[in-house]
C-alpha cells in the first residue's frame, strides 16, 4: 500500500525514518569496507600459508586456518546428525505433549545461553570430567553445543515446508513411516536443512569465547595430529594479535590480515548458505 | 513375525530420534549442573553474600577479594548504555523496512542484516579498538577511548539485529484490517503506524528489545577488547568498566584449577546463566502470550 506523506511534517518523519534506517546500512557497509581496505594489503601466498613468527607480527597464518578447520569439521560432525535427527523427530513425530514442549524449552534456553558460559560448561564438562583436555574434541563438543538449537530450527522450518501431500501419497502406497520421511521427505528438505546449518557453522567458525576456554592456543610449533591435541584458531589469533601483544599497531597489518580472512571465512558460509537456498527454491517448486 | 518385527523397528527408529532431539534437555540440564557443581565450592566457603562485596581483586598476595559488584554494575552499564543506543535505531528501521520500504528495499535489508549478525565478535571488537575507541577519545576529549560507551555502541550493533528482526515480525503480523480501519478514518500513512500498528505490535517489539539485551549481556569479546576492563563501581559511560564475561573470558586461563578465583569465576558464570535465562523466559512468554490472531 503506498500512500504519499500528506504534508511537510509527515514528510520530515518519513525521511528522519529512512535517515536512521540507512544509518546502520552505512556502518554495517564502513565495518566491512574497513576490514576490507585494511587487510587486503596483507594477504599474499606467504601470508596464507607461512606460519607466524615474532609472537605473530611477522609471517603467515597457515596453522590458524587449520585450526578453524578441523574445529569447524568437528563441530559439524557433532551437531549435524543431531541436530537434523532432532528436527526429524520434532517435524514428523513429536506429539503436542509435555515432552514436546520440554525438548522446546530446552532449545530456546539452549540458544539463549551466552557463549561464555557454555565455555565454562565445556571446560566443566569436556575438558575436567571427561578429561579430554584442552582439544580439538573438547572445543568441537562445545561449538556444536552452541549451534545445535540453529541446526534444529532451520531443519524443523525446511521440513515442515514440505507439503503434506509428499506424505500422504507415500503412506496411501503402504510404505512405512520411516520410509515415506528416506524417500518422499528427506530429499526435498535436506537442502533447506543444510542452508540452516552452514548458517550456525558460520558462527562457530567466528566464536571466540567457547574455544578460549576449551581448545585454542596461541602458539603451536606443529599442527594438530590428534582431535586430542589443541589447536590455533582464526578469531581467537585475532583476539591475541589485537591485545596481547606488546607493541599493537606494529602488527596492525597483521590483525588487519587475520580480520579480512576470519570475516570472508564467516561471510562465505552465509553467502553459500544463501545461494544454495535460491537455487533450491527455484528447482522445487510446489 | 514379520509385522511384529516392522512394528518393533518402527518404535525403534522412532525412539532413536526422539533421543536426538531429547539431547536439548540433556545438555541444558548439565550446563545447569556443572555450573552449579564448580561454583558450590566457593559459595560455600565464602557465602552467598560474598557476591555483592564492593572489590574484585582475585591476585593478591595478602588478601583476595572476590566481590563480583563492580563486574556486575559494569555489565549493567554497558547493557543500558547499548539498550539506549539500540532500541531506537532497532524499532525505527523495523518500522521502516517493514511497513515504508518498497519491495525491492526490502530484498537488499535481508542480507544486509544477516551480515550485520554474521559478524563475529571478535572483529567488531577489532574494529572497535582500532576505529571507534580513537573516535569516542577524541570526541569526548578523553585520555582513553577504552570505556563503556566504546563497549556499549559495539554491543548496540549486536543487538540490532534480533531487535529488527523480531520486531518486523511482530509488526508486519498486525492484520491487515486494523491499518484499514485506520485509513478509512482518514488517518494519513504515520498516524496509521504511530498510532495503530506499533501499538498492536508493542509486546513483540518489547520482546524483541529483550531478546536483543538478553545477547548483550552474554557478549564478551568485543567487550572485553574495548572497555579497559577496570574493576570499578562506576555509572559513567566514559569511565574504563569491566563486565562479568569479560572477566570470565580473560582470567579463566591464567587461574590454577580448583583455586577459590577458579570457582568464583563459575559462581559468575552462574549469575550470567540465571540472568539470561530469565530475560528469556519472560520475552518468550511475552511473545507467545501476546501473539496477536
Amino acid at each position: 500500500m503506498s500512500m504519499r506523506p500528506r504534508n511537510l511534517g509527515e514528510r520530515m518523519v518519513y525521511f528522519a525514518m529512512m535517515g536512521i534506517t540507512y544509518a546502520i546500512l552505512l556502518v554495517v557497509v564502513y565495518i566491512i569496507a574497513d576490514v576490507v581496505i585494511g587487510g587486503i594489503g596483507t594477504i599474499s601466498w606467504e601470508f596464507l600459508t607461512g606460519s607466524p613468527r615474532k609472537s605473530g607480527e611477522e609471517g603467515g597464518i597457515w596453522p590458524v586456518i587449520v585450526g578453524t578447520f578441523y574445529l569447524v569439521i568437528g563441530t559439524l560432525a557433532v551437531a549435524l546428525p543431531l541436530g537434523m535427527s532432532g528436527a526429524i523427530y520434532l517435524s514428523e513425530y513429536a506429539r503436542q505433549g509435555r515432552m514436546t514442549r520440554l525438548i522446546r524449552l530446552a532449545i530456546v534456553t539452549l540458544a539463549g545461553i551466552p557463549s561464555v558460559v557454555l565455555g565454562l560448561f565445556g571446560l566443566g564438562l569436556f575438558v575436567i570430567f571427561l578429561g579430554f583436555g584442552a582439544s580439538i574434541l573438547s572445543g568441537s563438543l562445545t561449538l556444536a553445543c552452541m549451534i545445535l538449537p540453529t541446526i534444529i530450527v532451520a531443519s524443523e522450518e525446511s521440513l515442515r515446508s514440505i507439503p503434506q501431500s509428499f506424505r500422504e501419497g507415500s503412506l496411501a502406497l503402504g510404505a512405512t513411516k520411516w520410509e515415506t520421511i528416506r524417500r518422499n521427505v528427506l530429499p526435498y528438505a535436506i537442502p533447506g536443512m543444510l542452508t540452516g546449518s552452514i548458517l550456525g557453522v558460520g558462527r562457530a567458525a567466528g566464536e571466540t569465547a567457547p574455544i578460549l576456554l576449551t581448545v585454542a592456543a596461541f602458539f603451536l610449533p606443529s599442527l594438530p595430529t590428534s582431535i586430542y591435541d589443541q589447536c590455533m584458531a582464526l578469531p581467537y589469533h585475532l583476539y591475541i594479535l589485537a591485545t596481547q601483544l606488546p607493541d599493537m599497531t606494529k602488527a596492525r597489518p597483521m590483525q588487519y590480515g587475520t580480520a579480512l580472512v576470519l570475516i570472508s571465512v564467516v561471510l562465505g558460509f552465509n553467502i553459500a548458505a544463501i545461494v544454495i537456498r535460491s537455487y533450491f527454491r527455484r528447482k522445487y517448486r510446489w | 513375525m514379520a509385522q511384529a518385527s516392522q512394528y518393533w523397528k518402527a518404535r525403534l527408529i522412532r525412539y532413536l530420534f526422539m533421543a536426538a532431539a531429547a539431547t536439548s534437555i540433556l545438555i541444558v540440564v548439565l550446563v545447569f549442573l556443572f555450573l552449579g557443581r564448580e561454583s558450590v565450592p566457593f559459595i560455600a566457603k565464602h557465602g552467598l553474600g560474598a557476591i555483592f562485596g564492593g572489590q574484585w581483586q582475585p591476585v593478591s598476595f595478602e588478601n583476595e577479594q572476590f566481590g563480583m559488584l563492580p563486574l556486575i554494575t559494569g555489565s549493567i552499564l554497558v547493557t543500558l548504555l547499548a539498550t539506549v543506543l539500540a532500541v531506537p535505531f532497532g524499532i525505527v528501521a523495523a518500522i521502516y523496512i517493514a511497513e515504508m520500504a518498497s519491495a525491492a528495499e526490502r530484498e537488499i535489508w535481508k542480507p544486509v542484516i544477516e551480515l550485520l549478525a554474521g559478524i563475529p565478535s571478535v572483529v567488531l571488537g577489532f574494529f572497535g579498538l582500532v576505529v571507534v575507541a580513537p573516535l569516542v577519545k577524541e570526541v569526548f576529549g578523553l585520555t582513553s577511548g577504552l570505556n563503556a560507551f566504546t563497549g556499549a555502541v559495539l554491543l548496540a550493533l549486536m543487538a540490532i539485529p534480533t531487535i529488527i528482526t523480531i520486531s518486523e515480525d511482530a509488526i508486519r503480523n498486525v492484520p491487515q484490517s486494523y491499518k484499514e480501519a485506520s485509513f478509512s478514518l482518514g488517518a494519513s500513512k504515520l498516524q496509521t503506524i504511530w498510532k495503530v500498528t506499533v501499538p498492536a505490535a508493542l509486546s513483540g517489539i518489547v520482546a524483541a528489545v529483550m531478546l536483543g539485551v538478553g545477547r548483550v549481556v552474554g557478549e564478551t569479546m568485543a567487550v572485553m577488547m574495548v572497555t579497559g576492563n577496570a574493576a570499578v563501581i562506576t555509572f559513567s559511560p566514559t569511565e574504563s568498566v569491566r563486565t562479568m564475561t569479560a572477566t570470565v573470558a580473560a582470567e579463566m586461563g591464567e587461574v590454577p584449577f580448583g583455586s577459590d578465583h577458579y570457582h568464583a569465576l563459575f559462581v559468575i558464570g552462574v549469575v550470567l546463566l540465571l540472568m539470561t535465562f530469565g530475560l528469556n523466559m519472560v520475552a518468550q512468554r511475552v511473545l507467545r502470550k501476546y501473539r496477536i490472531g
